[in-house]
């Protein structure tokens, strides 16, 4: 169970939101919507800890994720705005960088192979188009042992074929009793809830 | 310490399939100190006597051309933020990072600089403490320069800045650089300089890391 | 004690009383310090006139040094305890820094040329506060190019932090580096000793550059304070 309270974000002396409340319960996907500008993404880096709330607390299971940041770190999956891809590098041997790094096996196929990039798992990222490079990050989720999901407009550039595939992934991920908290525009075909975010006041 | 060694290899192969690395840095460094004999003269009493200066001051310009790659390239395409969030401590990071861009720009520059020093009729008998004092050296050039590439990551024309901003925090490197091989030609012992560098590389080992890893953390928030 | 000078408003408050007195006393004191510079201390035997220069040299070199001192603490204030005007109090202290650093490198060498024929020496303090100007250089440019002024804010207390341990070693080094390359004449701008009838206008000098920084220090927060609100404001018309 993730959770936030009275959390207020300050981005370059602008308030974006103050006593915002969210509550993500396992199996359950929050899909967080609302404006340009409201803050959905400024909420997940928050979530992902990247950004300090100006004020607030963010709980895991009633303890603040303050008390055990790298307990939280470990817990996590983040997927931002870039992929985060290296062009010299195939897509094999950047997916198996990140797992390797977050002490994952080194056997990236059955990730690869999730998100249908099993032919593309020897070409170096730099040939990918902005499609497949957002399924290689995506790719990521499938490799780690990551809880928590925290996913900023995961589906954008991806073909309908793609977005079938990232549903199945995250349903499954849902289904063993996973998190996601997402922020999107687009249509995401997940159990759960919404979290409307309104530009600069208070949230519902 | 896996994944330590694990983001070591990955920036030092980068460096090397991006073919940006080691080759240009010595290229740039062959160049600089080149441009001496021409600006000042042939004249090889000259060149002795400026040579331990030539060498350090063209290695320090070397090494602040590279340091841009260290977190720029991480940052604007999104791996800094996963780099932030992994088990690794951000420190670690930083240090892992900053060997990586050593093994790509200070080792080239170590081996170029005997060479360099002999075009520049340097005495023998400075080429051991040359050596010594740039191995000391280059290290320190590359994790004071990453206080500064995180300072100004995210930075429109950030390189001038990053020069402004790390150049002043070389210069006790380059006069006991300089003094240790000075100190070795004339007699007087190239020790207590070489000394004084490695103080001044464990100072930087310690806190070094620590100051890179806070400035990264503020930009990206 | 912090925590009374924490609340801008209040910090505003007790700033805009003290700035009368400060400005006075930065008048009394440089009148009283250049009169004994200009008129009282008698021509030194050596450097006749031209010692008067270093009523103005030496205190600005001083107080170049303790206005970093003074924003490093500022910085470490503004990191640690995230004191509010903290910061803006080492960014308002950087200019007259950077001023008073230029003043001293200019004083030095105009003192120089009489003396030496050149315009400028390469001795271990001169050399310093060179390498001191280009870390407030550094300093107020990191400001400038970082848009976000809370991020700015922060990344500038950090290199303050950084320069300010530097800065010892820094020192330590040029004095190495001038002792290893010391010519044979010594030159010390500072003049051997110090008599007690150069000592009394020096220390007023210095009082009253001390002042005259407290005076701009706290027109340039002052200004700082009122730039940061007209900020909030129109941000708060734009979300309106």
């Amino acid at each position: 169970m993730f959770a936030g309270n009275g959390l207020a974000c300050v981005r370059g002396e602008r308030r974006v939101f103050r006593a915002l409340d969210f509550v993500v319960a396992p199996g359950e996907a929050l899909v967080v919507q609302g404006p340009n500008g409201a803050g959905k993404s400024s909420l997940l880096r928050l979530a992902a800890g990247l950004l300090k709330p100006a004020a607030g607390m963010l709980t895991w299971n009633g303890t603040p994720v303050d008390a055990d940041p790298d307990a939280h770190r470990a817990r996590l999956g983040y997927v931002g705005h870039l992929d985060a891809v290296k062009p010299a590098l195939t897509a094999r041997e950047n997916l198996a960088f990140w797992t390797g790094l977050a002490g994952g096996s080194a056997e990236v196929g059955p990730a690869l192979d999730a998100m249908g990039l099993a032919q593309l798992a020897d070409v170096r990222a730099q040939f990918l188009s902005a499609g497949e490079k957002r399924r290689l990050n995506l790719a990521r989720l499938a490799a780690s042992a990551a809880t928590l999901w925290l996913l900023d407009e995961p589906t954008v550039s991806l073909d309908q074929a793609s977005v079938a595939r990232f549903t199945e992934l995250a349903r499954a991920h849902l289904a063993s009793g996973g998190l996601i908290m997402a922020a999107t525009h687009l249509p995401l075909d997940l159990p759960g809830r919404a979290l409307a975010l309104t530009a600069g006041a208070r949230a519902a | 310490m896996k994944a330590f060694v694990r983001l070591f290899a990955r920036d030092v192969g980068l460096a090397f399939r991006h073919g940006g690395g080691a080759g240009l840095a010595i290229a740039f460094f062959v160049l600089a100190v080149t441009l001496f004999p021409l600006g000042i003269g042939p004249g090889p009493e000259i060149l002795a006597r400026v040579g331990a200066g030539v060498v350090w001051v063209a290695a320090l310009l070397a090494t602040l051309l590279s340091l841009d790659r260290l977190f720029q390239a991480d940052y604007e395409d999104g791996s800094l933020d996963l780099l932030a969030l992994t088990p690794l401590p951000l420190e670690l990071t930083v240090l892992a990072k900053c060997a990586a861009h050593w093994a790509t720009t200070g080792v080239p520059l170590l081996v170029a600089a005997p060479i360099l020093a002999l075009l520049l009729n340097l005495d023998v008998a400075g080429l051991g403490a040359l050596l010594l004092a740039m191995l000391l050296g280059t290290p320190i050039l590359s994790i004071v320069g990453a206080i500064g590439a995180a300072l100004t990551v995210g930075v429109r024309r950030g390189g001038a800045l990053l020069s402004i901003l790390v150049l002043p925090l070389y210069v006790p490197v380059l006069i006991f650089g300089v003094a240790a091989i000075d100190g070795a030609i004339s007699g007087l012992g190239a020790k207590p300089h070489l000394l004084v560098l490695g103080a001044f590389l464990l100072g930087a080992l310690a806190l070094g890391p620590w100051a890179a890893a806070a400035s990264l953390r503020l930009n990206l928030d | 004690m912090l925590h009374r000078f924490a609340n801008p408003a209040r910090f505003g408050r007790i700033i805009a009383a003290i700035l009368p007195w400060s400005a006075g006393l930065t008048v009394v004191l440089l009148g009283v310090g250049l009169y004994m510079a200009l008129f009282v201390v008698p021509p030194d035997y050596q450097q006749k006139e031209t010692v008067r220069i270093m009523f103005v040299h030496v205190p600005a070199a001083w107080m170049a040094t303790m206005i970093y001192a003074v924003m490093a603490v500022a910085s470490a204030t503004a990191l640690v305890w995230k004191h509010p005007v903290a910061d803006l109090t080492a960014k308002a202290a950087a200019p007259i820094g950077a001023g008073f650093t230029f003043t001293a490198l200019a004083t030095g060498a105009l003192w120089g040329q009489p003396m030496w024929g050149t315009w400028w020496v390469w001795d271990a303090r001169l050399t310093s506060v060179l390498i001191l100007f280009f870390l407030y250089l550094g300093y107020i440019a990191l400001w400038e190019a970082i848009e976000d002024p809370g991020r700015a804010a922060k990344a500038a207390a950090i290199l303050a932090l950084v320069g300010a341990v530097n800065l010892p070693i820094i020192k330590f080094s040029v004095d190495w580096w001038n002792t290893l390359h010391q010519p044979s004449s010594i030159l010390k701008l500072s003049g051997s000793t110090i008599h007690a009838s150069m000592l009394y206008p020096l220390l007023v000098m210095i009082a009253g550059f001390t002042a005259y920084f407290v005076t701009v220090l706290i027109i340039r927060i002052q200004g700082e304070l009122a730039a940061r609100r007209v900020r909030a404001l129109s941000l708060g018309a734009a979300d309106a």
